[in-house]
């Protein structure tokens, strides 16, 4: 289980290093000296030539990348701001515990509501029940969160007064934003739950425990949600993932001083360093947030536990893992 | 699942009479599944409409008109004005034709594309199927609308770039799909006779394998659209999409909230034109599901 866990660690490095370097490029793709942005139009030829030197962009591409790298990970310095020469890094940790904590809310609103639904709509399949509730989820599935949150600002708190349009402190200035962004992984996570509960409730051995005269209530959440949980888990790491990155659209609607909104500033002033920073930034989270799902995975299923308890050697057991992909994969 | 794709779609459609009957048969299900139905109908209908919107728009989009701003619908302007006299109702149209193409645009060149690499990944495997699934991964990692942020940060907003930044965040999950089912298919008897008689791999992969794994793809890519059309419309609300006088159905909405205390008319008609689009995508991609998947054969 730990040699699991750190083989899962280690993986990430490669991916995160290649993730920056993939961005990196792009941005140093772009047209335009960052000296002159950085300096404004009125600047003279020598101060930009002056400034190229100082942020280092004189040098070839592979150096600038290096540079940049050994400065996130010796000293997770991220450079500074073209416009406001403050501290990236200083900025991610102001801005980013409000992204965090509103996508977080919205994620877990979406499982704490969306999963109990989702059970029930299977168990009572093609009911007046089950028919309701999935229309209402396909209809929350195409709601997108900026219109939502428009309809609730206008009927929450400029119609009714029940809610304040703006900020992020209060409780009653989570609500309207928190739901907004909620809706979607909300009715995501009621399908997911309903279609990957059919598929158990159907399976043999669900039968067999009902012939044993367990109570339906153990039936269902004991065993079949049990065995259905893993597709689950998946959909709310990947719905955790997008909605750090798509939190932007609501931070802006509710003025919450939020990672999104301050990407998009630095986006829209061409403030590389902020803009590259940003997105290693919400790589590296949803990278850890697959890396717990997959933790997670080991812990709900015994079969990757099994497979991981003696595998010895140092290498990612690529072998046993296609073994296993193969023997779940049907014969042709 | 790979025995019912096996006898599906073929090349030669004229000689062979399966192909024509199973289209048939997912359009027979997909009819009698009425939402989806009825979305692919809307659907349709918006695409004419977006076509048409030269002939039936009764204003042209950036049309100002200082006299009458801020109006209330009424017969001369059915939705409405915006706050520089614009007709919103010509402006939804034209919004179609901009989220419609940049929507299907965008998927089309990422399934292009991530089918290719897919498709050669699966077909070729070893050195060259684990190159070409890293780097699936490591574009999988980084957000959508992230990377699309830092796409237009470099390049820029224009639609081609919106399209692109868009698309490429998709490349990898058609790239998947393909994978595996050439994996699964790419062993069986009819590929063997292909190659037995001299085909050329080009040609096995576009005319035999290709035209059996259509169906997941199909369903992918109408999901696919709704995503991409999400996405512009995001990034135009927050002014980081297309730029005015474009009119884009993101960006009417961010005009309309600022009007959205005494004009909250102006919001109506871009919210339910995105939120319908975007629904009736999504029930015919949920419908095309349904339909061609072989396990729900009755």
């Amino acid at each position: 289980m730990i040699r699991y866990i750190i083989r899962r660690v280690l993986f990430l490095i490669p991916t995160l290093l290649l993730v920056s370097f993939l961005v990196f490029a792009i941005i140093q793709a772009a047209p335009g000296d960052p000296a002159q942005l950085a300096l404004g139009e009125g600047a003279t030829a020598e101060a930009v030539e002056t400034k190229r030197q100082e942020l280092g962009l004189d040098q070839p591409f592979l150096i600038q990348y290096l540079n940049w790298l050994g400065n996130v990970i010796f000293r997770f310095d991220f450079g500074n701001s073209y416009r406001s020469n403050i501290s990236v890094a200083y900025q991610i940790q102001n801005y980013f515990p409000n992204t965090l904590k509103l996508s977080g809310m919205a994620v877990l609103l979406g499982v704490l509501i969306g999963v109990p639904i989702g059970i029930a709509a299977a168990v009572k399949q093609y009911s007046v029940f089950d028919n309701i509730v999935m229309s209402f989820a396909m209809i929350g599935m195409s709601m997108p969160a900026f219109v939502l949150a428009l309809v609730m600002l206008l009927l929450f708190s400029v119609t009714l007064r029940w809610l304040p349009p703006s900020g992020f402190s209060t409780f009653r200035q989570m609500i309207l934003p928190v739901v907004a962004l909620g809706m979607q992984p909300m009715a995501i996570c009621a399908r997911m739950t309903r279609s990957s509960m059919l598929e158990v409730i159907r399976q043999d051995y669900i039968r067999t425990i009902r012939a044993k005269g367990q109570t339906e209530l153990r039936v269902i959440v004991g065993h079949a949600f049990k065995n259905a949980v893993m597709p689950i888990l998946t959909t709310v790491g990947l719905q955790f993932g997008a909605l750090i990155g798509g939190a932007f659209v609501t931070e802006t609607i509710f003025l919450i001083p939020g990672f999104g909104r301050l990407l998009v500033t630095a986006v829209t002033n061409r403030d590389y360093p902020l803009v590259l920073g940003g997105v290693v930034c919400v790589a590296m989270t949803v990278a850890l947030t697959n890396l717990l799902i997959d933790i997670a995975y080991a812990f709900v299923d015994p079969r990757i536990r099994a497979e991981f308890k003696g595998a010895g050697g140092g290498v990612f057991p690529w072998q046993k893992l296609k073994k296993l992909v193969l023997a779940m994969t049907p014969e042709k | 699942m790979a025995k019912a794709q096996k006898a599906g779609v073929g090349h030669d459609a004229g000689k062979v009479k399966r192909p024509h009957a199973r289209g048939g048969e997912t359009w027979r299900r997909l009819r009698k599944n009425n939402i989806a139905f009825i979305s692919l109908f809307i659907l349709i209908a918006l695409a004419v409409f977006a076509l048409l919107a030269d002939v039936i728009a009764p204003y042209p989009y950036s049309e100002q008109d200082p006299a009458s701003f801020l109006q209330t619908p009424s017969a001369a302007h059915i939705f409405g004005t915006d706050q520089y006299g614009r007709d919103i109702f010509s402006r939804v149209l034209y919004g179609a034709r901009i989220s419609l193409s940049v929507g299907f645009i965008a998927v089309g060149v990422a399934l292009v594309s991530g089918g290719l690499l897919g498709a050669i990944a699966g077909f070729y495997g070893g050195r060259v199927d684990n190159v070409i699934m890293r780097c699936m991964d490591i574009l999988l990692s980084i957000p959508s609308v992230l990377l699309a942020l830092a796409i237009v940060a470099a390049f820029g907003t224009s639609v081609i770039n919106l399209m692109f930044a868009t698309g490429i965040s998709t490349v990898p999950s058609y790239a998947r799909l393909v994978r595996s089912s050439i994996l699964s298919i790419k062993d069986q008897e009819f590929v063997e006779a292909a190659r037995a008689v001299g085909t050329s791999d080009a040609v096995i992969i576009t005319k035999h394998i290709l035209p059996n794994c259509l169906a997941p793809i199909l369903v992918q890519a109408t999901f696919g659209v709704a995503t991409a059309i999400l996405t512009v419309a995001g990034l135009s609300f927050v002014g980081l999409g297309l730029q005015p006088p474009i009119p884009e159905w993101g960006s009417m909405l961010s005009d309309a909230r600022i009007y959205i205390r005494d004009y909250a008319y102006m919001m109506v008609p871009p919210a339910v034109a995105i939120a319908l689009t975007v629904f009736c995508l999504n029930a015919l991609g949920d419908g095309l599901r349904d339909a061609l998947d072989p396990k729900l054969r009755d």
